[in-house]
């Protein structure tokens, strides 16, 4: 994929070269993620001549075998089976990019990893013999190397488009690890937790949705998952330990609602599920 | 501070709608705190009812509330989480557009359309932080053109503080509670009328247009006096005798540990500073490769890629980066401008989620450290 970077040879690339195979797939999740592609709206017509959508089925009913160059994932792994087909694909795709909380983080449905899954099937199923299910929902990337993440509940559609310009120009994308508060104050919003003490997770939590929630002044909860020090990659774990003890003390939440700050869409990845355990215990 | 008294105009309250049509009139957009979302942010005004009378804003450590204050004062709140800086070094500038030719690629400046616009209600700290932006971006031969141009079109118009924030140390950074330079026109508010004192030719003219009676002795004297017990109510103080030094030889102190267990690296107390200067770029190119915008945006020593070098985070910590913001605001700043990078706003403290408050960080870290106490010697 990596193309000259010199100029003019772009042009030619687009023309004359095969177009890169895009391939979009899906495990546990709600579809959210890959209706924000459809949301593309008129990029959605350029993403096309820019790459050949070879597998898309929330979108069109040409499903072209792999291999394929970049791979979109949604969605997280809970059933045998899937933990098997991730592997499959993994082996036909030259990226693998993680679309979405699910995906990257286990999603909602990792509020089973504190469950008993056994006892849904009984209390859900006339014969949960017959269910599949695994035990836990884990992300993509506890299963096979995962290139990218995307994060969000559902991602941001100009971020996924931002990733794949990058990867069609042949450069790594960047993708920044800041607080929600960075783009919340650059966007010139008013600090909802200051300013109405309610509890706002945008300090911890990672840029990239243009911190939409503050912005129609209500507080983030955390959707695009922790600031930098995340789960995979380099970088500093985030303070959840302060902002638990400020909700607490500052904002007057009882711990099993610092629990629910913590325990929500990015609920099992670490940093969070550390901190929702820590207030566990004190409640 | 109110001076000369033939510069020196009064402009009852009831007359304040004036100041605003003769801005307009000189062609002004005309700009104002106004009360949205339990604060109040920067947003053009009309009418002088647009302002927010009848309101005050109490502030301290990671909290805000607005209050009604029981008079009809039209600047009773102090200020909101936005200085001056939006004005002049916007959260986004963009710089370039870059467009592939055949064989080669054009760059296009994108600069600032100039549109002139009066910013009313600026504090003296917001003015000596514009001062110092000043310094930082006009600096001698290497004047940023997207922040001159931007700056050339603002018109200040200050408003003396009467009032002390628990939040607030101007006074003990010698840059308010009244504003002496680098304004247009300052407004010192009393009971029924307010002094405008004009700071620059510009400010001159408005003044004249406004052909307003000049103030009496008395009314100065009145000014002067609510401005120095505003002084004098000040209750936070920054002790910046023993500074840049004293912060220099804290490098190893025990107490940063301290602070970075209670700091979430969120960057909010350098993005409301009206002295931060840092910026990162970005690209946005379109997907087929022939077009990219080169953006800059307020970037912070708070964040991952700000320590970034060669292959290697220098600030991987909270401790790291704290120690980072508190010792550039404090003391490199003095070596790099001359000045303290601390204007004394207290802006930091209030729009700290966690309630983090660098004079008392400053206090703790003269004190001597335990580590140092403890084992004599080493660092
Ligand atoms: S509203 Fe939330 S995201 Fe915005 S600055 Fe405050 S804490 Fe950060
Ligand atoms: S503000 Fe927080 S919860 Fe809302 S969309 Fe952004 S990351 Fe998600
Ligand atoms: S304190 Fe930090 S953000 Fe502010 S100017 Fe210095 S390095 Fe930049
Ligand atoms: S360091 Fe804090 S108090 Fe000082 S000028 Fe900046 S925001 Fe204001
Ligand atoms: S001092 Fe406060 S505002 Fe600044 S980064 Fe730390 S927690 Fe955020």
């Amino acid at each position: 994929m990596a193309e000259s970077d010199q100029p003019g040879h772009r042009e030619e690339a687009h023309t004359n070269r095969a177009r890169p195979r895009l391939g979009v797939f899906r495990f546990a999740s709600c579809d959210g993620c890959q209706l924000s592609i459809l949301n593309l709206e008129d990029d959605l017509l350029a993403l096309g001549q820019a790459l050949d959508i070879a597998y898309f089925p929330e979108a069109s009913s040409g499903m072209k075998p792999g291999p394929y160059d970049i791979v979109l994932v949604e969605g997280s792994i809970t059933t045998p089976e899937d933990a098997a087909r991730i592997l499959a694909l993994r082996e036909q795709a030259a990226t693998l990019i993680t679309i979405g909380a699910c995906a990257t983080a286990g999603g909602i449905q990792a509020l089973r990893n504190w469950a008993d899954v056994e006892s849904f099937k009984r209390a859900v199923y006339p014969s949960p013999q017959y269910i599949q299910s695994l035990g836990t929902s884990t992300p993509i990337s506890a299963h096979v190397q995962v290139d990218f993440e995307l994060w969000g509940c559902p991602i941001d559609k100009g971020q996924l488009l931002r990733v794949i310009t990058d990867l069609l120009a042949g450069v790594r994308p960047r993708l920044f690890a800041d607080s929600v508060c960075i783009e919340c104050k650059r966007r010139g919003n008013v600090c909802v937790m200051v300013a109405s003490g309610v509890p706002c997770l945008g300090p911890v939590t990672r840029t990239g949705c243009g911190a939409i929630c503050p912005s129609m002044g209500r507080d983030c909860y955390g959707c695009f998952g922790p600031t930098e020090g995340a789960r995979t990659g380099p970088g500093l774990p985030p303070n959840t330990a302060s902002l638990a003890n400020r909700f607490h003390q500052g904002l007057r939440l009882i711990p099993i609602e610092v629990v629910r700050r913590f325990r929500g869409i990015n609920g099992a990845v670490e940093s969070f599920k550390q901190e929702s355990e820590a207030w566990e215990r004190k409640t | 501070m109110v001076t000369a008294s033939d510069r020196c105009g009064v402009l009852p309250h009831a007359d304040f709608q004036r100041l605003l049509n003769v801005l307009t009139e000189k062609g002004y957009r005309v700009v104002g705190p106004v009360v949205r979302d339990g604060s109040v942010m920067w947003e053009t005004v009309e009418r002088t009812a647009d302002l927010p009378i009848g309101w005050r804003d109490q502030q301290e450590p990671g909290r805000y509330r607005l209050e009604q204050s029981g008079d009809d004062r039209i600047f009773g709140v102090v200020h909101g989480p936005q200085s001056l800086k939006p004005f002049s070094f916007t959260p986004r500038e963009a710089l370039l557009t870059i467009e592939r030719s055949k064989n080669s690629f054009a760059s296009v400046p994108t600069l600032p359309k100039s549109e002139k616009v009066a910013i009313l209600g600026a504090r003296a700290c917001d003015v000596a932080g514009l001062a110092m932006q000043d310094r930082i971006f006009l600096r001698d031969a290497y004047a940023d053109p997207y922040y001159q141009a931007r700056r050339n079109s603002m018109f200040v118009v200050a408003v003396n503080c009467t009032r002390a924030l628990t939040t607030c140390f101007c006074a003990s950074m010698g840059t308010g509670p009244g504003a002496t330079s680098g304004f247009d026109l300052a407004l010192t508010e009393l009971e029924t009328v307010f002094l405008i004192e004009a700071g620059s030719s510009e400010g001159n003219d408005i003044l004249s247009a406004l052909a307003i009676d000049p103030s009496s002795p008395a009314q100065i004297d009145e000014a002067e006096a609510n401005i120095s017990s505003c002084a004098m109510n000040q209750t936070r103080r920054l002790n910046t005798a023993e500074l840049p030094g004293a912060l220099y030889e804290a490098h190893e102190h025990s107490h940063w540990d301290d602070v970075a267990g209670r700091c979430l690296a969120c960057a909010n107390c350098t993005m409301v500073c009206p002295t931060c200067f840092c910026h990162t770029v970005e690209e946005t190119p379109d997907l087929t490769g022939q077009r990219t915008e080169h953006a800059r945006l307020w970037d912070s020593c708070f964040t991952q890629d700000h320590g970034y070098i060669h292959g290697k985070n220098i600030r991987p910590t909270i401790k790291d980066r704290y120690r980072m913001w508190l010792t550039h605001k404090l003391a490199s700043w003095i070596d790099q401008f001359g000045a303290s990078g601390c204007v004394g706003c207290g802006r930091c403290i209030t729009w700290c989620p966690v309630g983090i408050d660098l004079t008392e960080e400053l206090s703790a870290l003269l004190k001597p450290s335990i580590r140092t106490q403890q084992k004599p010697g080493q660092v």
